[in-house]
């Protein structure tokens, strides 16, 4: 067997496919966020015309379901793809690699991403 | 390892950097700006004195920074995602350009509409 054969046949190390992992999750989150940052911008963009009331925003908000289901998209997306980029830096800049670390930045993306979607909760309710 | 031979001045190392930034920016704003939102949680008036706190100038300055970031943070991306999985390797300076632009040109939209 050729050395390339080998290297084809060795099973990625969980490291390696966690990694490939988070890196698929950091480009779909991306593609999600695309869309929803353009929505977020415009909609900042008119929001904010004559001064934002908290009125003014829990009348579009309260009671509207596809808000929220847009802002739970959103907050959880933003708060994955937040915390895989912070993981890609902390890894450059401080070394911090590894299965452990993974897992935290993991969790922290989901705790971010749960905090916005009880936010927007509090918006929809 | 071989050094990047790319010079540092390069357009889309430039690019890379505000991408950077501007990420870890908006990463770290991300939980303050969650918080403020849930202040509707306590009712209608928590959230609307939060939002007076937010009239003052500087508070405004700020807000059209993070839109910028944000603006050149999607653009930027946009960019990467193009470069990544349409294989858009030509105008790279063009597409930098571009992303600055739409970026510039957003936060003075939100400083027009908001002031």
């Amino acid at each position: 067997m050729s050395a390339s054969h080998r290297l084809a046949a060795a099973p990625a190390s969980r490291s390696t496919r966690a990694g490939t992992h988070l890196w698929v999750a950091q480009r779909v989150t991306a593609m999600i966020l695309a869309i929803a940052v353009v929505v977020h911008l415009v909609t900042i963009l008119i929001a904010v015309r004559g001064g934002l009331s908290a009125a003014e925003i829990l009348a579009r908000t309260q009671g509207n379901g596809a808000w929220f289901a847009f802002y739970v998209v959103f907050a959880l997306a933003a708060g994955l793809h937040g915390a895989i980029g912070l993981r890609g830096i902390a890894a450059e800049w401080l070394g911090w690699r590894g299965r452990g670390f993974d897992l935290a930045w993991l969790a922290i993306g989901l705790v971010t991403g749960l905090f916005g979607i009880r936010a927007a909760y509090g918006l929809f309710a | 390892m071989r050094p990047d031979p790319r010079p540092r001045t390069h357009p889309t190392y430039v690019a890379f950097l505000v991408h950077r930034i501007s990420g870890l920016l908006l990463a770290l704003f991300l939980p303050l700006h969650f918080w403020a939102l849930s202040r509707a949680i306590a009712g209608e008036d928590a959230l609307e004195g939060f939002l007076r706190w937010t009239d003052s100038g500087t508070v405004k300055a700020m807000e059209t920074i993070l839109v910028v970031l944000l603006a050149a943070h999607l653009a930027g991306g946009l960019r990467v995602l193009a470069l990544e999985f349409l294989g858009w390797r030509s105008a790279q300076k063009t597409m930098v350009a571009a992303s600055a632009g739409i970026a510039f040109a957003t936060g003075l939209l939100f400083l027009l509409n908001v002031v």
